[in-house]
């Protein structure tokens, strides 16, 4: 653990000006502790709450990769990784109104199919629905999709995503984190997924410890020695 | 079983059977993230008191009709295993069980921000592996770690642990040979960081001055159950393979 940094846990007092996620920090009225075990960070004076654990709750304009559970009537069932079942209405994913009679919608999407979708609307009272209408979003046709804690993603996409594009230059994949903790990989071949997959889990296991990047770095390139990469 | 009178729980030397103190807690183990499947999970041993803590959630409930429309509700299940005493106990849940699952739940709601999960459940199932008195505060501790290894946003963590009177005298963290020839069992819970008693209970007679007493003894070995928590859950992060 580098100086300036610690790990704190539920209940105990944090330095009056800590700033973080508002869902993270609770007021007991004069003063602060954190509701999660995370990391106080302090910077120039500052000290920052961030968290090492936590759920996926879904927030409108999010993108998501979720997995299809179940079909309805009209939508289907989606799991975001989060403690709300999404729905994706068959209309959306068409882009046009959905006729029962002429479409098949077991023909579109089945069961255990993953999509990258748009949080589309979410409150307290309703669950969450999604919307496939956007570049990039729909259907996931090939390449392998690893889950990881949410808490991580911030970590694993890096400061101006220099994490991600070091693995992705590295390994040749490409690569995208999810805010919902899952991550879509299309790599040329299978070590190069192998390595990515053993990056990401890497960074997972040690969120918290400084010199990371280096040392995932420095993984990549040794397991790509061991493979002929 | 022999008569209260008839017993002697302490030594000469002032110490009990088992050679503590009358202010000292059993041996303490503590460890968290030992159930894959689990989203969190704490094995806690106070003496030979073991309790094993699995926390789920928060998730949709499949039965729709518990939801509660602006908090998650918890839902935890109290159950002792039927080998975990010397005689074997029916698996099915008993009176008892079903009474010290609320009080635990009681004991918990008030330091989980439940208010963050509308409309879902927590599940959080404590079984006792072996029984040897205090399963309950065993099982609230173990509770709590759980529940914060699940990453579950909460106000503070809570610790218990039992003080008993046995001839005339409190002793803290009662066995189960204790137990059995008390003339009184105080189980107590709380969160120490918000000045928080979740759980107090009393089981037998005491005078008021024995009870604030008491109080104080549980309290103070609360704490240091709680910085003990805190260490363990911390210690998960410590070890890092480079």
């Amino acid at each position: 653990m580098a100086k300036g940094r610690r790990i704190v846990a539920p209940g105990e007092q944090l330095p009056p000006d800590t700033t973080g996620p508002e869902e993270y920090l609770v007021d007991h009225g004069g003063w602060k502790s954190p509701a999660t075990l995370g990391i106080l960070d302090e910077r120039d004076g500052k000290h920052v709450f961030i968290p090492l654990q936590g759920v996926y709750m879904p927030r409108k304009g999010d993108i998501v990769i979720g997995l299809i559970t179940g079909q309805g009537i009209v939508n289907w069932f989606v799991d975001i990784n989060s403690p709300y079942q999404a729905i994706l209405t068959v209309q959306d994913f068409l882009g046009r109104p959905f006729n029962p009679m002429t479409d098949d919608m077991s023909k579109l999407l089945r069961v255990g199919d993953y999509v990258k979708a748009q949080i589309q609307a979410f409150d307290r009272t309703r669950n969450p629905t999604l919307t496939v209408q956007g570049e990039g979003l729909g259907r996931i046709v090939e390449g392998k999709i690893v889950e990881v804690l949410p808490s991580r993603i911030p970590r694993i996409i890096g400061k101006k995503h220099s994490m991600i594009n070091m693995i992705s230059e590295e390994t040749g994949c490409e690569i995208y984190a999810a805010v919902n903790g899952r991550i879509h990989l299309k790599c040329p071949n299978e070590d190069s997924e192998a390595i990515a997959i053993l990056a990401i889990k890497k960074i997972e296991r040690e969120t918290h410890t400084v010199g990371l990047t280096e040392r995932v770095k420095k993984l990549i390139e040794e397991e790509k020695k061991v493979r002929g990469v | 079983m022999a008569r209260k009178d008839d017993v002697t729980l302490f030594r000469e030397d002032g110490t009990r059977l088992d050679g503590r103190r009358p202010d000292e807690m059993r041996p303490i183990k503590m460890e968290v993230g030992v159930l894959d499947n689990a989203d969190g999970s704490a094995l806690v041993e106070f003496g030979r008191t073991k309790v094993l803590a699995a926390v789920y959630g928060p998730r949709e409930p499949v039965q729709k009709y518990i939801v509660i429309p602006d908090k998650a509700v918890l839902r935890v299940r109290y159950h002792m295993a039927p080998f975990s005493t010397s005689e074997r106990k029916s698996p099915a849940p008993s009176r008892r069980e079903v009474e010290l699952s609320k009080v635990i739940r009681e004991a918990l709601e008030p330091v989980v921000l439940t208010d963050q999960f509308p409309r879902t459940a927590i599940d959080i199932f404590i079984e006792v592996l072996q029984a040897d008195g205090g399963t309950r505060t065993t099982g609230l501790t173990a509770a709590s770690l759980a529940l914060a290894d699940a990453g579950i946003p909460m106000r503070a963590l809570v610790g218990g642990v039992a003080v008993g009177k046995i001839q005339g005298r409190l002793v803290l963290d009662i066995d189960e040979v204790e137990d059995n020839y008390a003339e009184a069992d105080m189980p107590v819970g709380a969160a120490p960081d918000i000045g928080l008693i979740t759980l107090f209970q009393i089981n037998g007679v005491m005078t008021r001055e024995e009870v604030m007493k008491g109080l104080d003894m549980a309290l103070e070995a609360i704490n240091r159950i709680v910085e003990m928590e805190k260490e363990v859950l911390k210690s998960k992060y410590m070890k890092v393979e480079v």
